[in-house]
């Protein structure tokens, strides 16, 4: 995770949080759920549509191979078991829902019971990962944006009937943190199977937040609120500490939160009432009678798992072991996708610390055209003291845009490691210059060796290695 | 009748041979529809210049010496609940005044492709609902043989218009016995068939699990014709059958000798005119006749089925009908907000039998009474299927009557029960999704047609028409008297 991480306490002693998280996932398909039009997120309103996402009369769902697949490899990457599925109707009058139901999965979805595992080892029971349609977008015109006193509303169908899978986690999570990092690894499932591009900020992965509270240690279940609108892991995290606190106040002055529905105020960092229990619809579920059920192979299901991928946690686990790590510090490796780069380079006989120090310090952009040979090699020029540590990174960066074998690299930049003696002497050369800083180092001033190490690299257009002249500074400093 | 619209087959093979032109054909047709459609108002709307352009292009076809197809020429009329591009497609629904669908049902497609030429939209029941084509926004359809009478419904309009000798086929839907019984109240051959064999894109859902398109016509061959240019596999259709089905038309002639045929026992009771059950007795002794092996059969949760349509069919119209909500297309009647937009709109534009359909259906689905009603009524649905299953493991065919009476006379059957009893012999096949077709056989005791129903198992259609045939020839002489 790359957020910043709250760990002041969010809430006074004796008070945990119940935290569910429901994530809506669109797969990546090239088609919608149910037809032919393009599942593509930004163009012109209403140019992705056909009759049947428009829901027009006479017009009926076909579902789509990869979507079901996709939905399927999601379950198995989740350790669900993946069941005859049976799509159901969900019946609710709105504007941007073409046919005024919701076509989702109810009572038999195509996976449940899974888990997913995070980094720190605590295991979050997943209760469902169900298909579903997506509806079109609505954009309120007047009125305050929303739809009750919009004198105008506008509706673009392109989004209605794109496929969603929708993963309901159960109410498992205690902090806002342990929230973040379940997101974050969900996203990263979604990332090394393929299924998902899981860009919170376009809505491709959406997340809303079951939040209530209880006292530490009970087993009881209070009445929760579901915070919609959060648009990214810092939101969540934000959204489920304000929540809880708002639960805690109530409680603790003897009254009590309402079940309903809350929106993130991203601005006001406050979550607003939207409908409550009360006006909840009667969704009249039932087994939409277009749609035959969904009934995997058990070579279908075979297949899938002999193809899936490595998945997270077992790339954690085999960098750490690697590495000799802790799985905690391989996660900006996992997130950036140069675990197996890492591994390897390690079995070729790079140094682990040096690797994973490249890995998570200059290789944002990625492995590029760096293989895991010529990141050993350059590891090792550096450990024998043939680079200094900025021409590691210059040559690094040119392995990682152009490749090639780093030594001729460095050759051709002229870095040739400089020996010890001619850095005796420009040392010597600048004390006897500069005898008033000298003194103050010798002091115990520290902040002055940086000046020391800047006139040199300046002296030798870089090619000194910093390290070297402070280890130089300190035995004339002992002598 | 003019002599050239009474059959399909011996049309097209005219056609075909240059003996008579698709244009001839459809002038013929044109002609008569003017004369007295007036009077019957099977039609709600005319597709003219389609079908005047299709005429000529199979016209042209034929003069470039290629083959129009085995509907070359043959005018058809279509239930107003199946999409036609461009043109009015309205299921006699107000809320779908004015909008014209962006494209064609698969049917149109498939009968185009084989030559027919759709001549126009005929009346219904409102989005199908009703026995009698008196539900319609646009009034209704009188029957043909006795215009005081109701032609049935829904497909009252397409019945009508086969029976009145417009065109020699028709398309109708059946999601409860629309299309059997108006074909037994006007005196034509009607078919539904097995749930999946014709593809339902773009026929405007009413009950999706029940809902089957298939033919009217005059005779049992032209209805086996039509059934093979429309049925089969369309990937549009999830429902479809992926399976090839076997042709009805090739050994149509073949007869019922050795076939078992059982009267279902449970149909012949008290709710049944004496005149229809008459006919009926009649009808399985010329199958006997014909060598068939003839017995009773009781399937009694038959006589559940009506009980559980009318919480199957309204729960999933409710649903299927939610779409018609003013945003999109069709009347809008505005509102202050988008829901009362939607309230306004759905109150002025349903009739009240659909409107009380959706009220019964949002009912048996609510939390709270689903288990009671729609739970209840599936598994009386499934309890139907086993009934059946087993029935069919010592027959071959079941019959019965296909209405309990003839045409009734128009307003007679004010109170809905009374109406929806016209489809308690119609309505088990559709929860089995088993095929069965209505076949005239001889007239009641008001010297209206009575029709005979040949019920089969899952794609048996061939059996059934063989022994429909069957029932065609004896009736044809004499032994309907
Ligand atoms: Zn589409």
């Amino acid at each position: 995770m790359s957020d910043t991480t709250e760990t002041k306490q969010v809430l006074p002693d004796g008070w945990e949080m119940v935290i569910g998280l429901e994530v809506h996932v669109e797969l990546a398909t090239k088609t919608k759920l149910f037809c032919g039009c393009a599942n593509h997120f930004g163009d012109e309103p209403n140019t992705n549509i056909c009759p049947t996402c428009l829901g027009l009369p006479g017009s009926l769902p076909v579902p789509n191979e990869q979507a079901i697949h996709f939905a399927m490899v999601l379950g198995r990457a989740l350790g669900c078991s993946v069941e005859p599925g049976i799509f159901a109707r969900k019946n609710y009058f709105y504007p941007d829902m073409p046919k005024d139901y919701q076509t989702t999965q109810y009572e038999e979805p195509t996976n449940e019971h899974g888990a997913i595992t995070l980094p720190d080892g605590r295991v979050i029971a997943i209760e469902r990962a169900h298909i579903e349609e997506d509806t079109g977008k609505s954009t309120h015109l007047g009125g305050g944006g929303r739809i009750h006193d919009a004198t105008a509303t506008l509706v673009d169908y392109n989004r209605a009937g794109v496929p969603l899978v929708e993963v309901v986690s159960g109410p498992e999570m205690r902090t806002a943190d342990e929230a973040r990092a379940y997101v974050a690894e969900l996203r990263d499932i979604l990332l090394a199977t393929g299924v998902s591009d899981a860009r919170m900020e376009e809505g491709s992965m959406r997340v809303d937040a079951n939040v209530s509270v209880r006292p530490t240690g009970s087993d009881e279940l209070r009445t929760r609120c579901e915070i919609k609108n959060i648009n990214s892991l810092r939101s969540l995290g934000r959204a489920i500490n304000y929540e809880a606190r708002r639960h805690v106040d109530l409680w603790t002055n003897n009254d009590q939160p309402t079940q309903e529905t809350r929106h993130w105020d991203e601005e006001g960092g406050r979550t607003t009432s939207g409908r409550s229990k009360e006006d909840a619809e009667d969704y009249r579920y039932f087994a939409c009678p277009d749609l035959p059920p969904l009934v995997p192979t058990a070579e279908t299901i075979a297949d899938i798992d002999s193809s899936m991928p490595a998945l997270p946690a077992a790339r954690r686990a085999a960098l750490a072991e690697a590495a000799g790590v802790a799985e905690a510090d391989t996660l900006l490796a996992i997130e950036r996708g140069l675990d197996g780069l890492a591994c390897e380079t390690i079995a070729a006989g790079g140094d682990a610390t040096a690797v994973m120090k490249h890995v998570d310090q200059n290789l944002a952009e990625g492995q590029g055209k760096l293989t895991s040979a010529s990141f050993a090699a350059l590891v090792s020029m550096e450990a024998d003291g043939a680079l200094s540590s900025t021409q590691v990174k210059t040559v690094l960066a040119e392995l990682v845009a152009n490749g090639g074998d780093p030594a001729a690299i460095a050759a051709s930049m002229g870095f040739e490691a400089m020996d010890t003696g001619e850095l005796d002497g420009l040392l010597d050369q600048l004390i006897a210059d500069n005898p008033d800083e000298w003194g103050r180092f010798l002091e115990g001033d520290n902040k002055v060796q940086g000046f020391f190490v800047g006139q040199i690299m300046k002296a030798t257009q870089g090619k000194a290695d910093g390290k070297v002249v402070n280890q130089l500074m300190r035995q004339r400093a002992q002598d | 009748m003019s002599d050239v619209l009474k059959s399909a087959a011996k049309l097209a093979e005219a056609v075909r041979s240059g003996e008579t032109s698709a244009a001839d054909a459809l002038a013929a047709s044109s002609s008569l529809i003017a004369d007295r459609d007036d009077e019957i108002h099977a039609f709600l709307h005319l597709t003219t210049e389609r079908a005047q352009a299709q005429a000529a292009a199979v016209d042209a076809k034929i003069a470039a010496g290629e083959d129009a197809g085995p509907l070359a020429g043959v005018p058809i009329a279509l239930k107003d609940n199946m999409c036609t591009r461009g043109a009015p497609t309205t299921c006699s629904s107000k809320i779908l005044d004015g909008w014209h669908p962006p494209y064609d049902a698969t049917v149109v497609d498939r009968l185009e492709a084989a030559g027919a030429i759709v001549v126009g939209k005929t009346n219904l029941d409102e989005f199908a609902m009703g026995s009698s084509t008196e539900n319609s926004a646009f009034g209704p359809t009188r029957n043909p043989l006795d215009t005081s009478r109701v032609p049935g419904g829904s497909s009252g309009g397409s019945a009508a218009a086969v029976a009145a000798g417009y065109v020699p086929l028709s398309l109708g839907s059946d999601t409860g016995g629309s299309i059997r019984q108006p074909a037994a109240l006007c005196g034509v051959v009607g078919v539904k068939p097995t749930y999946g064999a014709v593809s339902r894109y773009g026929l405007i859902a009413f009950a999706s699990s029940l809902d089957q398109i298939g033919p009217f016509a005059h005779t049992v061959e032209d209805a086996a014709l039509c059934f093979d240019v429309v049925s089969g596999h369309d990937r549009l259709d999830a429902t479809s059958i992926p399976e090839p089905l076997a042709p009805t038309l090739t050994n149509l002639h073949d007869g019922v000798d050795g076939m078992r045929i059982g009267i279902i026992d449970e149909l012949m009771g008290d709710g049944i005119e004496p005149d229809v059950r008459r006919r009926t007795e009649q009808a399985a002794e010329a199958l006997a006749a014909a060598g068939a092996i003839v017995d009773t059969v009781s399937v009694p949760a038959t006589i559940y089925g009506l009980a559980a349509y009318y919480l199957i069919a309204p729960a999933e119209a409710s649903s299927n009908l939610a779409r018609y909500d003013g945003v999109r297309y069709g009347q809008r009647v505005d509102g202050a907000n988008v829901a009362t937009m939607n309230t306004n709109t759905r109150s002025a534009g349903f009739g009240d039998e659909v409107k009380r359909r959706i009220m019964l259906g949002t009912y048996a689905l609510s939390s709270g009474y689903y288990d009671a009603y729609y739970g209840k009524a599936q598994r009386v649905r499934t309890l139907i299927s086993n009934e059946f299953a087993a029935a069919y493991e010592n027959f071959d065919l079941l019959l019965s009557p296909t209405s309990p009476s003839t045409a009734f006379e128009l307003g007679a059957k004010s109170d809905p029960m009374s109406l929806y009893m016209c489809d308690v012999c119609t309505i088990p096949s559709n929860l089995a999704g088993h095929p069965a077709m209505s076949v005239p056989f001889g007239v009641g005791d008001d010297g209206l047609p009575v029709g005979v129903q040949v019920l089969a198992p899952m794609l048996q259609e061939p059996r059934m028409f063989r022994a429909a045939q069957v029932l065609e020839n004896a009736a044809a002489s004499g032994g309907a008297a």
